[in-house]
């Protein structure tokens, strides 16, 4: 299936991949009223450090610990997409413990958690960290 | 402190209402424009560092900047122009040359906006490069004398002169490693290699890494014989003595100790740290017979299996100069005009030495044919080729390629801010600095290429249908199918070409 | 081929998952004495606390059952497992034929014996939904509750009733709280935090004589509750297994493939025992991930698959008011603390091994460091002061980054 793949030699550290990632998310169609004077929770981080940076978000995992470990079955993994059923988390974090990317995180108000799925659950259909990506350090593909 | 007599030449100006504070304009540009106020929540900017490349711009998300010139100004004055003030303020404050780069931008004619291309009328009729096939590959080197033929009758091959063979007219001038990144060369490299057709190395040698390129490579020889050695000869597919450049000619170059660094001091040959200067003159030449010298040791060292490329400025008597190349052994001759990049140079030779490529071109193409050397050497321009019409043109006034470089660093994304001087490009174009590099992934960077050469491609075969002409061997030299608009007797004699209505 | 499973939790449908992954026409039975579609125990509290309701606390969506070909006996209690003739009898007299059988029995609440105890009417236990909807219809504005045990369970059970009530007072005999979980300063983070909500604890306390509703505690002082919650501890469920020869020790003992010591039979989930690889040594893991992730490598194996489950820890991700907690592993090694405000960091190294942590608080990305513990990363291979800092990818070599992130073939 296809994956998102992080090339951190290309990556520039702008962090773009994270507004989009925001804004894909937001449910608005405006980038600038999902995303001005907010602060943004987007589900794919940079990690950045004298000069590497990578982004980092849900690898999609094809034996995915979170899905084994979630106490409500709110993760699942439909197509190979791992999505979180927000209404039934309760945010008791336990894949937050066991994601060895650390790509699952709380959400706006930490009551539920968030991750990437991949865009296929907002209006963008197509990652929007990849559509966004300048210099293709972010790429989704089949491999 | 003491008074700054400049005033920013441009302005940012962000649109409050989009920026949504993201910040990638402050983390994009090299030159610290932006900034970012946490107190107020707020993208501030020094428009004083900002140098209009337009990487802030391209990148927010929003679209919530522009860069405009600003409208501050002295008394306005046709002779005493802000440009003007402000470089007499600025050596008065540094006592130093002014330093420019990428080609000259001062509005003198452009010939190749004054002139026409023909197309046929029902007789002679058009061609549908859709429908037939339309031949833009062209050899370049020496022709034979006649042809041979075998007891057979088939033609002999053997013993022809070296040449090279192009899928279109078109090839990447010499930039150096050094002066512009290793993923431009990258991009370069590969878009060659994809198209066809070749780069050129400059003088900055051959980086290990794109010896696989080596058969769409043109390996340089300039002045400063940096990174010259017999591999590097061999790795090319044809050899370039660089006498001179379009946008300096009669000067030599100098690349700061800073920017020799790491890989580029290795592929240089020279010690990291110092500078690298290329004498104005080659020292060992100093009459045809002197490059004779050097074009044959070349050919010696590389079996005469390579053709020798000799590049000069286009100047006064280019003419009487190119003839004289001519007859040194170089197989082609490149003549680089006045509006050609570089990657810095003295602002006044930039802009006042040299003459138009047009020329310059229409010049030793005739005088070329009238003393019946032309079948000696192939004929390569450069300097401010900008699109397919002007290739059209170029060939149809005598050249048998084009040399683009401008035009290929604008399709890897610069934006013509002329700062290439300063090292801090922001497309990681003409820069050495690691964060900036990556920043031209060469993935994307060879296929715009690919795509611009391409496009100019299709281009060209639909103007030389229209002309009834089916392949560029057919265009060479035809100035019939050329026009002049606007021009006055001399130039039109020149450029050997009658007038529009005529 | 005849699956089945004793059990309905997260080991069950672990074993169903992990037996429909390799063999998608075995039938499989699976036999429960609770009468309800498979749901997730540990959501009991939610379900009182009112952020979960009974739908949406299924495990897994209605048509489980039927989508993986499962014949659910739920409601009816098993009375013995007659091993030679590869049968389960149950109490309605049914039996149920198996070639390969799962014990996913979980298990049951421990109540040692108390002076009194069979005086007080209300009390429950706080472990099955049928637990929690008892509990529930009993409790009102005006109740006091009287919670025995400071553990996972009655923490949880306090949280999920405390805004429902009138009081709610836990004892303990440790002198701490979650003593399973947490070292002394972590402990006493989460007691004051809870203290402050209004739960009020008495520890290194117990009840020395019940008289009704009102309950000596050993130091005198006496208290009087409505409502009594037994969480003091669990046993796993062994009898059915120990009836048949299974090996069991404190829970059924099995190996990397979850087979106990018998021939087709399997046990899973809180009623074994795995190898902690923390400490090397085996120990009931009580915990809802492991159960599955033990259920599934069981159903693999019955159904002929190749699957070992070999990286088991304790590890544990919980709340209460808000205030996240997020441990891993054993904490004998050296540690590294950091302490800020209301976050705290404990984290226990051990021949060149992360073995342990604790994070309150801050728990963000904590799986970064989960991983360390269950791949035996040897600490050396990265910059482990760089993610004592923070849990980060940043740490690892770009080599492995290129593994984790780009898509890039592990060498090794």
């Amino acid at each position: 299936m296809k994956r998102i793949y992080v090339n951190e030699k290309w990556c520039l550290g702008c962090h773009l991949c994270e507004y989009y990632c925001a804004f894909a998310n937001s449910g608005s169609d405006d980038m600038v009223k999902a995303l001005k004077d907010i602060r943004i929770h987007p589900r794919i981080r940079i990690e950045e450090k004298q000069g590497i940076s990578f982004a980092v978000s849900c690898r999609h995992c094809a034996e995915p610990l979170c899905v084994k470990s979630c106490i409500t079955g709110a993760l699942r993994a439909d197509n190979g997409v791992i999505a979180v059923d927000k209404n039934k988390c309760v945010g008791c974090y336990t894949c937050i413990m066991i994601c060895p990317y650390g790509a699952i995180m709380p959400g706006v108000d930490g009551s539920v958690v968030q991750k990437c799925e991949l865009c296929t659950n907002n209006a963008f259909g197509e990652p929007a960290c990849v559509q966004g990506c300048p210099n293709r350090a972010i790429v989704f593909e089949e491999r | 402190m003491p008074i700054d007599f400049l005033y920013p030449e441009y302005e940012v100006i962000r649109n409050p209402q989009r920026c949504i504070a993201c910040r990638v304009c402050e983390r994009q540009c090299a030159n610290e424009v932006h900034s970012y106020d946490q107190e107020l929540n707020l993208m501030k900017s020094d428009e004083s560092k900002c140098v209009n490349c337009h990487r802030c711009v391209a990148l927010c998300p929003t679209r919530a900047l522009k860069i405009v010139k600003t409208d501050h100004t002295f008394k306005t004055n046709a002779n005493w122009t802000n440009e003007v003030i402000g470089e007499i303020y600025r050596q008065a404050g540094t006592g130093g040359m002014l330093l420019s780069s990428m080609g000259n931008p001062k509005p003198y004619p452009v010939y190749w906006d004054k002139i026409l291309i023909n197309a046929s009328q029902v007789t002679n009729p058009s061609i549908d490069p859709l429908r037939e096939p339309m031949e833009t590959r062209t050899f370049l080197g020496k022709r034979p004398e006649k042809p041979e033929r075998n007891l057979d009758g088939t033609l002999k091959t053997e013993n022809l002169p070296p040449n090279l063979e192009l899928s279109v007219p078109v090839m990447f001038s010499a930039m150096s490693y050094g002066s512009i990144s290793y993923n431009a060369h990258e991009s370069l490299a590969r878009a060659a290699q994809e198209l066809g057709i070749y780069y050129n190395t400059g003088e900055g040698g051959l980086h290990e890494d794109f010896y696989r390129y080596g058969a769409n490579t043109i390996v340089q020889v300039a002045s400063g014989r940096f990174g010259v050695h017999k591999d590097y000869l061999e790795a090319g597919a044809a050899i370039e003595i660089k006498i001179g450049q379009g946008a300096k000619p009669g000067i030599g170059g100098h690349l700061p100790g800073a920017k020799i660094v790491g890989d580029v001091s290795r592929t240089r040959m020279i010690p990291e740290g110092s500078d690298a200067i290329s004498p104005a003159p080659h020292h060992d030449i100093y009459s045809i017979e002197d490059l004779r010298q050097l074009v044959y040791s070349l050919k010696e060292a590389t079996d005469y299996k390579k053709p020798v490329i000799v590049k000069i400025a286009a100047v006064h008597n280019v003419a009487a100069i190119a003839s004289g190349i001519a007859r040194s052994g170089a197989d082609i001759i490149a003549i680089d005009g006045y509006r050609g990049g570089t990657g810095a140079a003295p602002t006044r030779i930039r802009d006042n030495v040299g003459i138009p490529i047009e020329l310059a071109l229409a010049a030793v193409d005739e005088r070329l044919r009238q003393e019946k050397i032309r079948n000696n050497v192939s004929l390569v321009v450069g300097g401010s080729i900008r699109n397919s019409a002007d290739i059209v043109k170029a060939i149809a006034l005598g050249a048998d390629a084009v040399y683009i470089a401008t035009a290929a660093l604008l399709a890897l994304g610069c934006h013509l801010c002329r700062s290439c001087q300063t090292g801090k490009c922001n497309w990681g174009i003409a820069t050495q600095r690691p964060d900036l590099v990556k920043r031209l992934n060469p993935d994307i960077g060879y296929k715009r290429l690919v795509n611009l050469v391409s496009a100019w491609q299709h281009e060209i075969k639909e103007m030389m249908g229209g002309m009834g002409i089916n392949s560029i061997e057919a265009l060479k030299g035809n100035r019939l199918m050329l026009r002049g608009i606007g021009l006055n007797e001399k130039e039109l004699e020149i450029l050997g070409i009658k007038h529009a209505g005529e | 081929m005849n699956y089945v499973i004793i059990g309905n939790s997260a080991a069950a449908v672990g074993c169903i998952e992990g037996i429909r992954s390799v063999d998608p026409d075995g039938a499989i039975t699976v036999i429960s004495k609770e009468p309800y579609h498979v749901y997730s125990r540990p959501l009991i509290s939610y379900l009182i606390y009112g952020k979960t309701d009974e739908q949406r606390m299924k495990y897994r969506p209605d048509s489980f059952y039927e989508d993986n070909g499962v014949k659910a006996m739920l409601g009816v209690a098993v009375e013995k497992v007659d091993y030679t003739k590869r049968r389960v009898l149950l109490e309605n007299g049914e039996q149920v034929p198996f070639d390969k059988l799962l014990f996913a029995t979980g298990s049951a609440p421990f109540v040692p014996p108390m002076a009194g105890l069979d005086e007080v009417k209300k009390k429950f236990s706080f472990m099955k939904l049928d637990d929690a909807k008892v509990l529930q219809s009993e409790l009102n504005p005006e109740s006091r509750v009287l919670i025995l045990g400071a553990g996972l369970i009655g923490l949880k059970c306090a949280e999920g009733i405390l805004r429902k009530v009138k009081k709610v007072t836990v004892v303990d005999l440790a002198p701490r709280i979650l003593p399973s979980i947490l070292d002394e300063e972590g402990s006493e983070i989460v007691r004051k935090h809870i203290e402050e909500q209004g739960v009020q604890f008495y520890l290194a306390n117990s009840v020395a004589q019940f008289h009704k509703n009102t309950a000596c505690l050993k130091d005198g002082t006496e208290l009087e509750f409505d409502l009594l919650v037994l969480a003091v501890g669990v046993r796993p469920e062994t009898k059915l297994a120990a009836g048949i020869g299974c090996k069991v020790n404190r829970g059924i003992l099995t190996d990397a493939h979850c087979a106990t010591n018998l021939p087709d039979v399997y046990a899973a989930g809180d009623c074994s025992e795995s190898l902690d690889i923390t400490v090397n040594q085996q120990r009931v893991l009580a915990l809802l991930p492991n159960a599955y992730m033990q259920g599934e490598t069981a159903g693999i194996t019955m159904a002929g698959g190749e699957k070992s489950y070999n990286k088991a820890i304790p590890m544990n991700a919980v709340g209460f008011f808000g205030l996240h907690i997020v441990t891993a592993g054993s904490y004998d090694g050296e540690a590294y603390v950091v302490k800020e405000g209301s976050n705290y960091k404990k984290m226990v190294s051990k021949d060149n091994l992360l073995k342990g942590y604790i994070l309150i608080g801050d728990v963000a990305r904590a799986g970064i460091y989960t991983s360390l513990i269950r791949e035996r990363t040897p600490l050396d291979s990265i910059d482990y002061e760089l993610i004592k800092e923070k849990p980060q990818l940043m740490a690892f070599t770009a080599a492995e980054r290129a593994v984790k992130l780009g898509g890039a073939r592990n060498e090794n």
